[in-house]
């Protein structure tokens, strides 16, 4: 019962963070400033996510493999921002 | 609860259907292969409500992933080209007409198609299960545990031999066009590009093995774990290297026949003792399997990062 309530409070905090998230990436002016805002949703959001399922997974495998998945998440965003950033940062200054 | 998931499957469908008609009418192709690949994800959460997980991975790996890297690819291409040919102003290539208007031609297949199949659709004889009573029944003398690998590589071995032929066929037609391998790519400065694909790429290999492994007693299987090692080759590919650096050109063209060729030899190998062609036998099942699923996804990987990188991947 506790453990389901700190998943719901942790899952909803990860939640907020994506819909600022996305709302930043819609609203926000050029490329960087969008990137900036998606990086949050994308690394806090999904990390509250994930630790709130934590506490919902059935066994320590299923723990292991959620923060597998936020680490690989986080490679691979990172990653891509930096791709997209360089880019961005190229065109704007030719 | 049930309230909950009924409003969650209502927002996929809407979701699919408001994707769907917004990448078929959005003039930029760029937005529309964006769409088109947000649209495979939502496509693969339908199948994970439909309980069907296997079609789910393939969908969000081949569907979405690859086939969406192939688009962007395709659309670099068009780029390059209506920017060196000089493209009339204001209608470059890599946009086009929106969906609504469709030649009239193709508007008339649609009013011929769409009754026939509603009809065909509307006169299927109601099945309570279809034939999953009797694929259980049978799972023991299949050499997998997990039904759909027994139906995909023993039941209906047939169907998915021409499977393979199929996506055989398709690296035949890319390498019989002309030459276009250069992606027209800016490199990425700095380390973070290439330590992560250092990272990722040997991690992708575990994952593809750990899905063919798998596909024996679990969702999984060749489709899957092709797609994913496809995409360790397209990493490569898109880091500036060539993904299939040190296989000699005859290797990789071995590669990528190998499945179907596997396939088809140990269809007719089965034969020779008297079985039907395909026709496992039982204590074999297993073996010839997990073979023909390693072949089958080695394959499968150099087709699509043939496809990806454009014919000199198995062109000089």
């Amino acid at each position: 019962m506790i453990a389901e309530a700190v998943a719901l409070v942790l899952i909803s905090a990860g939640v907020l963070f994506f819909v600022a998230g996305t709302v930043g990436l819609l609203r926000f002016p050029d490329t960087l400033s969008r990137l900036h805002a998606l990086t949050k949703a994308d690394n806090l959001g999904l990390g509250l996510v994930v630790i709130g399922l934590m506490f919902l997974a059935p066994s320590v495998a299923e723990v292991l493999r959620l923060l597998l998945i936020w680490l690989l998440v986080l490679v691979a965003g990172a990653t891509a921002s930096h791709v997209i950033g360089q880019r961005a940062d190229q065109e704007r200054e030719p | 609860m049930n309230g909950l998931w009924i409003m969650l499957d209502l927002l996929l469908c809407l979701g699919m259907v408001a994707l769907a008609w917004r990448l078929l009418s959005v003039a930029d192709l760029f937005q529309a292969v964006v769409l088109f690949i947000v649209f495979g994800i939502l496509v693969a959460l339908a199948w994970v409500r439909l309980a069907a997980p296997d079609v789910a991975l393939a969908e969000v790996a081949i569907g979405s992933g690859l086939t969406g890297a192939l688009f962007l690819a395709a659309l670099a291409h068009l780029r390059r080209r209506s920017r060196g040919g000089g493209a009339p102003p204001g209608r470059s290539s890599a946009s086009r007409r929106p969906v609504w208007q469709v030649p009239h031609a193709a508007l008339l297949v649609f009013w011929l198609l769409a009754p026939a199949l509603l009809l065909a659709v509307l006169a299927l004889p109601s099945i309570e299960s279809g034939l999953a009573p009797e694929v259980l029944a049978n799972l023991d003398q299949t050499g997998v545990t997990h039904p759909v690998t027994a139906v995909l590589l023993n039941y209906r071995a047939w169907d998915t031999l021409l499977e393979l032929a199929v996506v055989m066929l398709v690296v035949a037609a890319a390498l019989s066009l002309p030459d276009e391998s250069n992606l027209p790519m800016k490199s990425v400065q700095g380390p973070v590009l290439a330590g992560s694909i250092g990272l990722l790429v040997p991690l992708l290999v575990l994952v593809a093995g750990y899905l063919l492994w798998l596909g024996a007693h679990a969702p999984g299987g060749a489709f899957q774990a092709g797609a994913v090692l496809a995409a360790a080759l397209v990493l490569l590919r898109l880091s500036g290297r060539d993904p299939l650096a040190g296989v000699a050109m005859a290797a990789r063209r071995w590669l990528a026949v190998i499945g179907v060729l596997g396939f088809l030899l140990l269809g007719l190998a089965v034969t020779l003792a008297g079985l039907p062609f395909l026709g496992w036998p039982t204590a074999w099942a297993g073996v010839i399997i997990l073979l023909i699923e390693v072949l089958a996804s080695l394959s499968i990987a150099v087709a699509l990062a043939a496809l990806f990188g454009g014919s000199g991947v198995l062109r000089t």
